[in-house]
């Protein structure tokens, strides 16, 4: 009891780490990567000064992440005249902790055996407190095990557009009214083709649980390709990551918050840590969103040909890992596949320029939702035909 | 008599009281601060626009009675700030008609390859302020980084990124340093490698198309009827280009084209001035092929003060020197109008002369006011985001809208 206490604590400190980490690294992402494509250098100017010395730690601008928290902290927290003072207060919340809930259902890593992870070290007295300890547990890496996760995903990632419009509505601003009631549109019209591409893809795992999604993305199709989901779905990829961007509302789908025509959009008018809030958890979302695209479509925190016993090549040979080398090659696979996308996602918001609203409708309802409906009736099909 | 107020919007009377009314303006990213347009919403359509400039007049007709000839200079830098050269030389251009001054070979040339180099430096400026609008960053940057580099050189030119004053009465204020032409080719050749990217990134662009095509259409009778001038009439498919028409400084010696479009909407407008920083590109080459030696200002004790060595050892050029610096430039009684084609369309200078050495009266015709009558009815009928895409393919600019 106690140890399984202790191992879900450990995950969950993991995963917020995990978010808010990479969330303040894509920050810094977002400025290099932005700056190499622009032929700029990019943010350099924040340092950490080695006390008594002159010694400037620049890190390639790293420590700009921090900058911009302690700016977000320290400025003054402006607050229009509003006649819903607790909405306004509300939004910000309502917008930031649905998106760090969703990552409770997504699995970081294979499985965990604690007993196990002291094995690599070359002392048996030190391993064996550890295997008293936890015995044989053995723990599937992530925080929250539902057999509808994916549902999960569908439902908390929604709340987090009512928080967008209530702070559209409680500002009292014609321009955030505006941002509040596109983000609204687009959402509805964005949800429901990525829950029809999400469907094709329960329909070709048949399962709804997101390990064993992963698990089932383990195995080897014709041979030599891994049977990740962009293999297997290779439409329902395309139509997913499409809605993913627009339900994060980053170019070329930010017309919520649009800067050239309605200032901020829905946070206009925040200041301070509330905007900080609306900031983060847009960057947040594209490290859920990176993370969603990875469990779903790439093979999770598989890598090809790596089993749970070590690498098992297509030709027969095969190379024995110990349990704790192989936990954390699936971790660290995970988390260099979740940067990869993302800056694939920034890639993209930095490349093209934005939809206008009428065009961004029409895209959805009339090109991504047909496409999707498709894509699923063809999925049942040829999934009744295998039966 | 009960008036309105003028600061007031007639829409707030006249408006549908369903609809909303958007204040874009003048405290808006996309508006720089120079102009209010109200608009009134159904959903995301505009219905109707009002809009209000006059936000940037400082007024410079009215300083320019009181100040000598070659003191306007300056303040008609500050007219259209991308472009300060073109606005500096139609000014002088003005001054010497009236004067009847033929300005040397040399200065023809540097003038008309510096108005074509300051003309690729505003339609960059303004393709980009559009294209960031519509939220295409990189392609924002990379305007920008050719914007940079040209700015740069006219610091090295004339000692100023951005007001040059560079012209006088008569001539230049100095001709080019060394190394400058070879700095030129460089630029050039670096613009080439860059708009490259910016054609790659947008012209084919399915988002870019679909947010420009068809948005903001202008016919050409409308565009005639309004007054427009310059790349905005021009991409309604009408070649209407001063420097084809009336040909001025040594335009008549080169050879370039006049681009125009087909439907005068928001892609035409991107285009036409992307291939007329093209054409430009080519004139600047043909003139630095071409440019005659000898000297860049007239000599004429009328207008150019003599050397220095003349003032130190001749009286006659001591009191010469005493006379323009206290007296000016005396400019004989008539009045002129002279036009130039700046990069926003026709830039006409009405110079009054009553024979003193200020002007008695000086009237800008500049191409934003012009443009500015007309807008609401480019916003009419489309989307709120296409207000700012407009807006910016328009090239607004405050400072000569506004004087």
């Amino acid at each position: 009891m106690i140890q399984d206490l202790l191992i879900h604590l450990v995950f969950m400190g993991y995963a917020i780490a995990f978010m808010l980490g990479l969330a303040t690294l894509f920050t810094w992402v977002e400025r290099k990567q932005s700056a190499i494509m622009a032929d700029r250098i990019g943010a350099n100017r924040c340092y950490i000064r080695i006390p008594f010395t002159d010694i400037k730690l620049v890190a390639w601008g790293l420590f700009h992440g921090i900058a911009d928290g302690a700016k977000m902290l320290l400025k003054e927290n402006f607050t229009p005249t509003t006649y819903d003072r607790f909405c306004y207060n509300l939004a910000p919340w309502l917008a930031a902790v649905p998106v760090l809930l969703v990552f409770a259902v997504i699995p970081f890593g294979g499985t965990l055996v604690p007993g196990n992870l002291l094995d690599i070290v070359p002392f048996p007295h030190l391993a064996q407190p550890l295997k008293d300890f936890f015995g044989a547990r053995s723990y599937q890496m992530q925080v929250a095990r539902l057999d509808a996760g994916i549902l999960v995903v569908l439902a908390i990632s929604g709340v987090g557009i009512i928080g967008t419009i209530l702070a559209g509505w409680s500002s009292n601003n014609k321009f955030s009214l505006l941002g509040a009631a596109r983000a609204a549109s687009q959402m509805i019209s964005y949800e429901i083709s990525m829950g029809l591409a999400l469907i094709s893809l329960v329909v070709t795992y048949g399962t709804l649980d997101l390990n064993e999604m992963v698990r089932y993305q383990s195995g080897i199709l014709y041979g030599a390709l891994p049977t990740w989901g962009i293999f297997m779905q290779p439409l329902a990829f395309l139509l997913f990551l499409t809605a993913a961007i627009a339900e994060n509302k980053r170019v070329p789908f930010d017309l919520p918050e649009c800067e050239s025509e309605l200032v901020a959009g829905y946070f206009t008018e925040y200041s301070a840590m509330k905007m900080g809030l609306f900031m983060l958890s847009e960057f947040i979302e594209i490290v859920v969103v990176s993370a969603l695209l990875v469990t779903l479509f790439l093979g999770g925190y598989n890598l090809p040909w790596l089993t749970d016993a070590g690498f098992a090549f297509p030709n027969g040979a095969t190379w024995a890992m110990p349990q704790p080398a192989v936990v954390l090659l699936q971790v660290l696979t995970f988390t260099v596949k979740v940067v990869l996308a993302g800056c694939f996602q920034i890639q993209i918001r930095w490349s093209l320029p934005r939809f206008r609203y009428d065009q961004l409708m029409r895209f959805g309802w009339k090109f991504l939702l047909p496409l999707a409906a498709l894509n699923l009736v063809a999925t049942v099909f040829v999934r009744w035909m295998n039966l | 008599m009960e008036q309105a107020s003028p600061v007031r919007s007639y829409l707030e009377q006249t408006a549908n009281p369903n609809n909303v009314l958007v204040n874009i303006g003048p405290s808006h990213p996309a508006t720089h601060g120079t102009i209010q347009i109200i608009a009134e919403l159904e959903g995301e359509t505009v219905r109707s626009a009002d809009v209000h400039c006059g936000y940037l007049h400082r007024g410079f007709e009215k300083s320019a009675e009181h100040h000598p000839y070659h003191k306007i200079i300056p303040y008609t830098d500050r007219l259209n700030y991308c472009s300060s050269l073109n606005n500096n030389f139609a000014f002088a251009g003005a001054v010497e008609r009236l004067l009847g001054i033929e300005i040397t070979p040399r200065c023809k040339y540097l003038r008309t390859l510096l108005s074509e180099y300051n003309r690729l430096a505003d339609h960059v400026t303004c393709i980009a302020a559009t294209v960031m609008e519509m939220g295409a960053m990189t392609a924002f940057l990379y305007l920008m980084t050719i914007r940079d580099y040209i700015f740069e050189h006219l610091n090295h030119l004339t000692g100023a990124r951005l007001t040059y004053s560079y012209v006088r009465i008569g001539g230049l204020a100095r001709d080019l340093p060394e190394e400058w032409l070879k700095r030129l080719e460089e630029i050039l050749l670096f613009y080439e490698r860059y708009i490259e990217r910016i054609h790659g990134l947008l012209d084919r662009n399915r988002i870019f198309i679909d947010r420009t095509r068809d948005v903001g259409v202008m016919t050409q009778e409308q565009a005639l009827h309004w007054g427009f001038t310059g790349p905005i009439l021009r991409s309604t498919g009408l070649a209407c280009d001063l420097r084809k028409d009336i040909p001025y400084l040594a335009y008549p010696e080169l050879d370039f084209e006049v681009p125009v479009g087909i439907k005068g909407d928001n892609y035409d407008r991107y285009y036409v001035r992307m291939r007329e920083m093209d054409e430009s590109v080519s004139m600047i080459r043909q003139c630095m092929l071409r440019l005659p030696s000898g000297p860049v200002s007239v000599n004429d004790p009328r207008v150019t003060l003599p050397s220095k060595e003349q003032v130190y050892t001749r009286t006659e050029a001591l009191i010469n020197h005493f006379k323009l610096i206290i007296d000016g430039i005396q400019v004989p009684a008539g009045e002129i109008y002279l036009a130039h084609e700046a990069p926003n369309g026709e830039l006409g200078f009405y110079l009054v002369s009553d024979g003193s050495e200020r002007p008695y009266k000086l009237h800008v015709r500049s191409p934003s006011f012009a443009h500015m009558g007309g807008m609401h009815t480019l916003l009419e009928g489309y989307q709120v985001a296409d207000i700012i895409a407009t807006f910016g393919s328009m090239n607004m600019i405050g400072g000569e809208c506004d004087r």
